[in-house]
């Protein structure tokens, strides 16, 4: 009887067309930023739990916003517009790097011209969001292979890119400053001239990042050029034959996702890792953010935040949960179950609910909504 | 410009009855057109065209050429010989987005909808074109973009309204029965406003009541806003209840051409349709 629309009755199209049209769910969603705005930091500067020491912040509360940010942009591609993608860690490397660039000074010899570019240090903000930029251009040069092929072999494709990148960020030593080891470490971050150090203050700064990008990508996904990825998605001959253009409706998908993508990468390097090499950005991570996307729902933002979720907290679990009852296991055999699960996992999700646990949350939405009364 | 006014033959099952449609110039013409894939020949030399406001049917039997006509009128195959002449432009080879732009939409024989969006997202994405505020409008979904958003919401009730199909507007159109199917398939084609719509087969697989509405819809969307309709048709009762013309094919080859009673009496469509080999 709680989650009921009964009584609410939409009078223009704008209130049936707003992203949360149910009271219910608006109301929870406003609770849930006061809390990750307020109560989070509250509960971290009073030291409550489970915020006591820094750990649940650093090691769970940042890496999951930052992730979930990936994940969106993933989703963007793969699951809106149905463009496969292994090629995500290496998108997030050229965030990274290019920020990390941008934010340095950008120091370009042309020898052969007798002259150079220079660019002073930029501040950060503008160096992450930059990254970004770089990312959406690389991204929309891979993306125009799309345009003839599909399915599996743009999977190949944007792995190809991958291999590409890593070698890249591993050999032209330009990229890394120079740095003997090939390791970098990130500047200071400085937000308007204030220094962001602190946990919470990292926290915050991610939380803004994925807040305003959520809301960006919804936008866009329930709006004309989202509808034109989907079209593109499930059924692209009759979507060009209604007028909608692959190129522009594919590469708008590329550009989008792999801004969101790039975006992650420089946040992952500067907030979460601090210093990092290029194995942060290996195919590994392209992987994980493809399963989470898959696991958390294909076509849904929600879906991108609870993949990104559950990919976090299972290996935590699986830890915990046996020290838990008193039976031993060691790091191998969790890291094995986190494999075992995972792909089990998806390879259920794919045959029977290829719209994941988003699917599953409003699955059990609609069953709330006419509880108790089925009929 | 001359128009020479003709009446329709009362449409006794749709219980219609439309009067005084002014039948206008040719809007589309087909010159010798052939097409093959590979050695198979779908369509050998066929010419016909389409006038303003006119229902005009595709018939023949299996495999004759029908749906690959179609496809080349809306630019999906280039023909090997011959033109296409929509609206006095004459051209060969064409992108499909530019014959949608240039206000050519159509449905499928096999349906084509876009699985995994609801009715009313199949609709609203059949004004992809119409839509013109850029990605950073669309990102702030405020203002000009909300502004645009809702101005074409309220043209796909209207259509959602005509096509009685309100109760499934926030359903996803994979799980709809088949008929409904293809019920939002026009649907999405009328939101692209077409001056000509292709209609492959619309009725195909639905009981009389089904294809009753179908031809009531067909009928309203000819008569009220003046759309021109080619309609492929097997179910030869409602093509001779609600077409102008009709132009017959078989084996690639046009045999026929002519008002439903001409080709009705006609000996070739007669024997294609009975099967009898030449
Ligand atoms: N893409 C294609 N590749 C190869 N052959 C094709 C292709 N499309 C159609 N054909 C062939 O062209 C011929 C005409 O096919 P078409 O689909 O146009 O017939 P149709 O009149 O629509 O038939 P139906 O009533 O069964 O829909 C057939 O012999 C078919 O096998
Ligand atoms: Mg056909």
């Amino acid at each position: 009887m709680l989650y009921r629309e009964a009584g609410q009755f939409k009078t223009s199209y704008a209130a049936d067309m707003a992203i949360f049209p149910i009271r219910q769910d608006r109301i929870g969603v406003i609770a849930l930023l006061v809390f990750a705005f307020v109560g989070i930091p509250l509960l971290a500067h009073f030291q409550l739990w489970p915020l006591g020491s820094d750990y649940f912040l650093r090691a769970i509360l940042i890496p999951f916003l930052i992730l979930s940010l990936a994940a969106i942009g993933v989703n963007i591609l793969v699951g809106y517009c149905g463009q496969i993608s292994l090629g995500s860690g290496a998108f997030m490397a050229i965030g990274a790097y290019s920020a990390y660039k941008f934010g340095t000074g950008v120091h370009i010899p042309l020898e052969f011209l007798g002259t150079e570019i220079s660019i002073a240090p930029l501040p950060m903000i503008v160096s992450i969001l930059l990254g970004g930029l770089m990312a959406a251009i690389v991204g929309i040069l891979f993306g125009i292979p799309s345009l003839r092929i599909k399915g599996l072999y743009l999977a190949v494709a944007t792995l190809a890119a991958q291999f590409f990148f890593d070698w890249v960020f591993l050999r032209v030593k330009w990229f890394t400053n120079y740095a003997p080891s090939g390791s970098v470490a990130a500047p200071d971050f400085y937000f308007f001239g204030y220094l962001v150090n602190s946990p919470i203050e990292r926290y915050l700064l991610c939380l803004v990042f994925v807040t305003i990008f959520a809301l960006i990508a919804k936008n866009l996904v329930r709006g004309n050029i989202g509808r034109q990825w989907m079209a593109i998605r499930d059924m692209d001959i009759a979507a060009e034959l209604m007028g909608i253009r692959p190129l522009y409706a594919k590469l708008t998908a590329f550009a989008v996702s792999s801004f969101i993508v790039g975006v992650a990468g420089a946040l992952w390097a500067f907030i979460y890792l601090g210093a990092w090499e290029p194995l942060a950005f290996s195919i590994d991570r392209s992987l994980q953010l493809l399963f989470m996307v898959i696991i958390g729902g294909l076509g849904s933002i929600l879906g991108s935040f609870l993949g990104a979720a559950f990919i976090l907290i299972l290996p935590i679990f699986l830890d915990q949960v046996p020290h838990a009852l008193g039976v031993p296991v060691t790091v191998e055999t969790v890291s094995h179950l986190v494999f075992i699960v995972t792909g089990a996992l998806i390879c259920y999700l794919l045959i029977v609910e290829p719209h994941g646990f988003a699917r599953l949350w409003s699955i059990a939405k609609e069953k709330l909504r006419l509880w108790p009364f089925p009929y | 410009m001359k128009a020479d006014v003709q009446e329709r033959p009362e449409t006794a099952s749709a219980g219609h009855v439309v009067a005084d449609r002014v039948i206008g110039d040719v809007v589309l013409a087909v010159d010798n057109v052939s097409l093959a894939f590979g050695g198979v020949k779908a369509i050998t030399d066929v010419s016909f065209d389409i006038r303003k406001g006119e229902i005009r049917a595709i018939i023949g039997p299996n495999g004759a050429g029908k749906t690959s006509m179609l496809n080349v009128i809306n630019g999906f195959y280039h023909p090997n010989q011959g033109t296409i002449t929509f609206k006095g432009k004459k051209r060969s080879q064409m992108r499909p987005y530019i014959a949608a732009s240039q206000g050519i939409s159509r449905t499928f024989q096999n349906l084509a909808l876009f699985k995994g969006m609801s009715t009313l997202d199949n609709i609203m994405a059949g004004r992809a074109l119409k839509m013109r505020r850029g990605l950073l409008w669309q990102a702030l979904h405020w203002g000009p973009a909300l502004a645009e958003e809702i101005r074409h919401r309220e043209a796909v009730e209207k259509i959602i309204d005509f096509l009685e199909i309100q109760h499934i507007r926030k359903a996803p159109v994979g799980k709809l029965p088949y008929g409904l199917q293809k019920r939002v398939e026009l649907g999405r084609a009328l939101a692209m406003e077409p001056e000509l719509l292709l209609l492959d087969e619309p009725m195909a697989g639905m009981n009389l009541e089904e294809k009753k509405d179908m031809s009531r819809y067909i009928l309203t969307v000819n008569d009220q806003f003046g759309t021109t309709v080619a309609l492929i048709e097997h179910d030869m009762g409602v093509v001779m209840d609600i077409s102008d013309r009709v132009v017959v094919l078989e084996y690639g080859r046009k045999i026929a051409d002519g008002t439903p009673d001409e080709v009705q009496r006609d000996q070739r469509v007669i024997d294609a349709y009975l099967g009898i080999s030449h």
